[in-house]
């Protein structure tokens, strides 16, 4: 068989739904695509548990603290679930860190923001991670197997997550006037960012989509972008407080909500490494995993040390 | 054939846009621990299932891992670990030769054979 | 009998909980995600521990007390936690002996308690065996690691025993609280020992000299560190009294 009948097999298999395997056949922009977006999305988890874990010693009661804990250990989970995922396309998670902390490899940007009051930890989970959930049940069918299962596990337990973020909010909504202010300040603040993390628009793409058609992702950035306007729209009320937006109209035509432009200056930038916390994200991921250093070498060389002794002692 | 890509997806940033004001990495990966698989029986009478893996530096950490990884919602009452390298997988270029072989063998299947209805339960 | 009972169960969740906020600071920040996940989980167990025992405590106390009332609304001298809980959290080293001489230690006391003549106490104290149970197994295995490891993880580990092990004292110290219900725990301290001797000796570690003993968190004269740890738990509690969150 010559490459184009390799190629050929490979997209018959995508378009007939059957998911790829890591030993299978795949082009090699196929598995580059992957590595780096799967790394990517494991780098956001990652990175994702620092605005959060930032407010675990402060959290307001003991279940708050307990239902944080568990939610930011979750995204360590994911980041790991993730990580091996891209580890069966052939690269290793110490190259994937290594991109990370040298700023090669990206993470979301939302990230970049940071978690100035209690409310934020109700506006992550009610926002971001509902935007990031909406992207993920897609993922849950992309065309990568170990891509698609670890997604459907992190699916399974992100559940509690959104809904935990939505409770935070609603109890502060209903709560002292300071609680009231701290939850819309907190929505203010995290609303735009969280629009921002579906992406560019759709029209800044001008050739053919690769990765729509291999299946890796399924929705474009603005069908994603108008559901999630949509969902949270509409769960607003229940909180009773607004979204930072005077264009957000319902248009009956569309039967979708329209919304007001997002600063693409402003993602831009981030995106570039000028957000308000970049720094301070990679230099606490540097810091961690450089002070890790010689606490993964000396398990290392005490296992190995182990094995020598036991073989040593068979012979 | 190219494969070109210029549509940004969620989580896909792409790196022509890289920051230039980062820090150098330290590369490290001799100290990696190895990566080891995971199964685990979700409950009694059932079989040991892949739900995926992890790092480890033996095979007792690789266990406990797998208890806090893989187990924190009660997924599991047993579990193995493997190092992953001890792993033989076959190969799917010879997934024709492997497995279609079987096809045909229509006669290994209980619905091959007629029986008259009065022979219940066989 | 309730006041020594109350002041009791609020010393074992003290300790809990202290231990839990110290080492919830790793989240986010282990030496590799697994461990994070690791450390996290312990953390979990011992807030949830401590609310267990915070919950019985408020029963008692009445007046409505709460599980909350009593973790962000106490001050650091009535705070009865043992004082290794409150230690920085330091290196990995530090963290983790720490963790096997408090969970090798309440592995005792849990173990006596499940059978105390208080079924309610008995029974958080079962349970919460269970998870200590694991936590000593985990801190033994790492103790053993770093202990036979690398030189520098060796060092850490003489660094870290060398800051620790004064604050073991006061472990086996019977205060009033305990002689009034009848626990004495100086006699746990040769089952501790024993623990102690066999996972260093497995670690290559010496057992340090006669140390001079840190004494009085249970009693709640602490080290400096308590007062900012409340400072930072309670204070969206003291900023804003009475909300609910």
């Amino acid at each position: 068989m010559v490459i184009q009948d390799f190629e050929r097999i490979f997209q018959e298999k995508i378009d007939n739904e059957i998911k790829i395997e890591p030993k299978d056949w795949m082009p090699e922009a196929y598995r580059k695509t992957n590595i780096r977006q799967i790394s990517q999305h494991a780098h956001s988890e990652v990175v994702g548990m620092l605005p959060e874990g930032n407010w675990i010693s402060r959290a307001p009661s003991l279940k708050r603290k307990a239902i944080l804990i568990a939610k930011v250990q979750d995204e360590a989970g994911h980041g790991l679930y993730l990580y091996s995922s891209a580890e069966t396309l052939g690269t290793s998670r110490d190259e994937m860190i290594n991109d990370l902390h040298s700023g090669k490899a990206k993470y979301s940007s939302i990230f970049n923001y940071p978690s100035l009051s209690w409310a934020d930890m109700g506006a992550i989970g009610w926002l971001v991670d509902g935007a990031a959930i909406l992207n993920q049940v897609m993922l849950c069918r992309t065309s990568y197997g170990p891509y698609a299962r670890a997604m459907v596990r992190i699916c399974k337990e992100e559940s509690f997550h959104q809904r935990q973020g939505f409770e935070t909010l609603l109890v502060l909504s209903k709560g002292t006037k300071e609680q009231k202010d701290m939850c819309q300040d907190a929505i203010n603040r995290w609303w735009w960012p969280s629009l921002m993390m579906f992406g560019p628009k759709d029209s800044e793409s001008t050739n053919s989509d690769q990765s729509m058609k291999w299946k890796i992702k399924r929705k474009t950035n603005d069908e994603l972008r108008q559901q999630f306007v949509d969902m949270i729209a509409e769960q607003i009320k229940l909180l009773g407080m607004r979204l930072p937006d005077n264009k957000l109209q319902w248009n009956e035509e569309r039967k979708h909500y329209d919304f007001g432009e997002i600063n693409w200056d402003e993602f831009w930038n981030v995106v570039k490494g000028n957000g308000p916390c970049n720094k301070q994200r990679l230099a606490a991921r540097n810091k961690a995993h450089e002070e890790g250093s010689w606490v993964r070498k000396a398990a290392k060389v005490y296992a190995d040390k182990k094995l020598k002794h036991k073989k040593e002692k068979i012979a | 054939m190219s494969f070109k890509q210029q549509k940004y997806f969620y989580g896909d940033i792409p790196e022509d846009n890289t920051g230039e004001n980062m820090s150098s990495p330290k590369t490290e990966t001799k100290n990696e621990w190895p990566l080891w698989e995971v199964f685990v029986r979700s409950k009694q009478g059932l079989d040991h299932k892949h739900v995926g893996s992890l790092h480890a530096a033996d095979a007792a950490m690789a266990m406990e891992n797998a208890r806090d990884v893989y187990t924190r919602r009660q997924e599991g009452v047993s579990i193995w670990v493997v190092e992953s390298k001890h792993i033989h997988a076959s190969n799917p270029e010879e997934a024709e030769s492997f497995y279609e072989p079987a096809a045909d063998k229509i006669y290994r299947h209980p619905g091959f054979y007629q029986l008259p209805d009065e022979v219940n339960h066989m | 009998m309730n006041n020594y009972l109350k002041d009791y169960l609020l010393y074992l969740a003290d300790t809990s909980l202290i231990l839990s906020q110290r080492n919830s600071e790793w989240c986010g920040h282990g030496p590799i995600l697994e461990q994070d996940i690791a450390i996290t989980n312990i953390s979990l167990d011992l807030l949830g521990q401590s609310r267990n025992f915070y919950q019985y405590a408020a029963t008692l106390i009445g007046d409505n007390a709460t599980e909350d009332t009593l973790a962000y609304l106490r001050t650091e001298r009535e705070f009865k936690n043992c004082l290794i809980a409150e230690q920085p959290k330091g290196d990995w080293a530090q963290t983790i002996l720490r963790q096997f001489f408090l969970s090798a230690y309440q592995y005792l006391v849990y173990e006596k308690l499940q059978a105390y003549n208080n079924e309610q106490l008995a029974a958080i104290a079962a349970k919460a065996l269970k998870e200590v149970t694991y936590h000593l197994r985990w801190s033994s295995e790492w103790v053993i690691r770093l202990g036979d490891g690398t030189e520098e993880s060796r060092q850490r580990m003489l660094q870290a025993t060398n800051e620790l092990w004064r604050y073991t004292g006061e472990f086996f110290i019977t205060v009033d609280y305990e002689k009034e219900m009848n626990i004495d725990v100086a006699d746990l301290k040769i089952e501790w020992m024993k623990t102690v001797r066999a996972i260093f000796e497995e670690a290559t570690l010496p057992i340090p000299d006669n140390t001079f003993m840190q004494t009085g968190g249970k009693k709640g004269i602490h080290t400096e560190n308590l007062g900012f740890i409340l400072a930072e738990m309670q204070y969206l509690q003291r900023t804003f009294p009475g909300a609910n969150w």
